[in-house]
């Protein structure tokens, strides 16, 4: 009896130290490897490289929180692999090397866990939610979602087969809108592009690409969007070459000053 | 004249060839053995399919027309005339090729967008605008595919014997007949081929297109942009479209080559 709790209070620590530990048993090698590595991530002392996977709608976010990462343990290199989150869930299931996996749906962690790569339950650690961008002054009044009904703007959204793409549809069933898009994007970014060269009237992206974006690009929040919230997951990989740096970075993005990171950059808390 | 096929290829030179065909079709045939067969039928009947194929073949072929109506005379330009900077002339010519063809679209923006240095006046003016439109498609592939042509054309124009064009003027010819009945004729396969290099590198075109024309069935999405998006979903589905591109182009110039090059291949 004694043992037992003991071993549960094991499993409660590693809970709340790991990442991904939501479901993990006691004796997961996973949840071992957590404790140790956020006892050596606060001593400074990671080394070797970590290599991240990570949606692109992160690379900002992560890049800082790498650098300060290696600031913390000299003998740490951190390589980030950004793309779309598609195209990484492939090159894990291809058998890319990677430590960490973070996807920006929970669709292609789906993939990666599907094909039993992940070394502990994804947990979800951030946000993010679709706003319309406009070009600088606003040229075609665009003022709601209502608008991408009309014809005679011209429209962009992402291609149904993307992320971005697939909470548009999904938004626009829920409020009744038929789209007249003039271009459906391959990705978020070419949306963006488009409405930063001025040749859309608005294109439908995420608060994180009209944050990047500047000032060339101005945000309209809309009240549909709440619909379709779009959940980021990340996990540690179970064929990891450097798990100790892996749980350090997963356990980085979780604290307060990831979540600040991420808050600054458009992204918002997770809500479940 | 007719070489025996199989033997008389030197050992060093049946090598790296052996190794060449090998390197390029083998990624082929990984896309074979890996097709899903059984579902491909399903596949191939959706409308976006037909839509999109119907509209490479057009656009690539419209793009083909118009490289030919442009590039060759520039490649006689480059070939045959006395013009001050030339060679500088030639490099620009060839900077589609080096610029990645992202950037060719967004440059294709700048100049012919709604905000664009000749796309503006356009649009202020005449209401026009041309990004997100199947014209857009066409000048995306042109601006990628044309330098292809200039050069095979232009090199074709530099290998051709100038004395039959010499010869010509003498009889009294302008340069301009001379041109049509003489230098024309004397290098049609250089120019077939370079129609063919031109047409299938605007059938593949990918990145000009989707910056500069979007991406949208039925107008804008060509094969290449709806094998790119079914990758991002159902990457069963982009290897069946691929297939589907890589038999049509495939099957369009092995025809043509039999009916141009054919018997071209038996006197050069």
């Amino acid at each position: 009896m004694k043992t037992r709790a003991l071993v549960l209070l094991a499993a409660v620590a590693a809970m709340s130290l790991s990442a991904c530990g939501d479901d993990s048993p006691p004796d997961d090698a996973a949840g071992s490897s957590s404790s140790s590595a956020a006892a050596s991530s606060s001593g400074g002392d990671l080394s070797g490289t970590l290599t991240v996977f990570a949606a692109a709608s992160l690379t900002d976010v992560f890049g800082d929180l790498g650098d300060q990462l290696m600031a913390d343990n000299p003998g740490l290199d951190v390589q980030f692999n950004f793309a779309g989150s598609s195209a990484l869930a492939t090159q894990l299931t291809q058998g890319a090397p990677a430590d960490v996996f973070a996807s920006a749906n929970e669709k292609q962690m789906d993939v990666v866990t599907a094909a039993g790569l992940q070394a502990a339950d994804p947990t979800i650690f951030t946000e993010n939610v679709l706003e319309i961008a406009v070009p600088k002054g606003n040229p075609g009044n665009v003022t709601g979602l209502a608008d991408f009904g009309n014809a005679d703007l011209t429209l962009a959204v992402c291609a149904a087969d993307v992320p971005c793409g697939a909470a548009a549809t999904a938004v626009f069933a829920d409020a009744g809108i038929t789209a007249q898009p003039d271009t459906e994007e391959e990705d978020v970014k070419a949306a963006l592009t488009k409405v930063q060269l001025g040749e859309v009237d608005a294109a439908l992206v995420y608060a994180t690409d009209v944050q990047a974006a500047g000032d060339d690009v101005e945000g309209i929040e809309f009240p549909e969007a709440e619909q379709e919230v779009n959940s980021y997951p990340i996990c540690t990989l179970s064929a990891a070459p450097n798990p100790a740096a892996a749980q350090a970075f997963v356990d980085l993005v979780e604290s307060d000053a990831g979540q600040q990171a991420l808050t600054d950059a458009g992204f918002r808390a997770p809500t479940s | 004249m007719k070489r025996q096929r199989g033997g008389g290829v030197p050992l060093p030179l049946l090598v790296p060839a052996v190794l060449a065909v090998s390197f390029l079709v083998l990624p082929l045939v990984g896309l074979v053995v890996r097709a899903p067969w059984s579902s491909i039928g399903p596949q191939l009947v959706q409308r976006e399919v037909g839509q999109a194929l119907r509209l490479s073949l057009l656009s690539a072929t419209l793009a083909t027309g118009v490289s030919l109506v442009l590039g060759v005379p520039l490649a006689w330009v480059l070939a045959r005339s006395r013009l001050r900077g030339r060679s500088v002339l030639r490099a620009l010519v060839t900077v589609p090729l080096v610029l990645p063809p992202v950037v060719g679209g967004v440059a294709l923006f700048l100049v012919l967008g709604r905000t664009g240095l000749l796309g503006r006046p356009l649009y202020e003016h005449l209401g026009v605008t041309i990004p997100f439109s199947t014209t857009a498609v066409v000048i995306a592939e042109t601006f990628v595919a044309m330098p292809f042509l200039v050069i095979s054309v232009e090199g074709a124009l530099r290998a051709a014997d100038a004395r039959f064009e010499d010869a010509a003027a003498t009889l009294g010819a302008d340069r301009w007949t001379t041109f049509r009945r003489v230098t024309l004729p004397l290098v049609a396969p250089g120019i077939a081929a370079g129609a063919v290099l031109c047409w299938a590198r605007a059938l593949g075109e990918f990145g000009a297109t989707i910056t500069f024309a979007g991406n949208f069935p039925g107008t804008t999405q060509t094969m290449p942009l709806a094998v790119y998006l079914a990758l991002q979903s159902d990457p069963d589905a982009a290897i069946a479209l691929s297939l589907v591109l890589l038999a049509v182009s495939l099957a369009t110039l092995l025809l043509l080559r039999g009916r141009w090059l054919g018997q071209r291949e038996v006197t050069a």
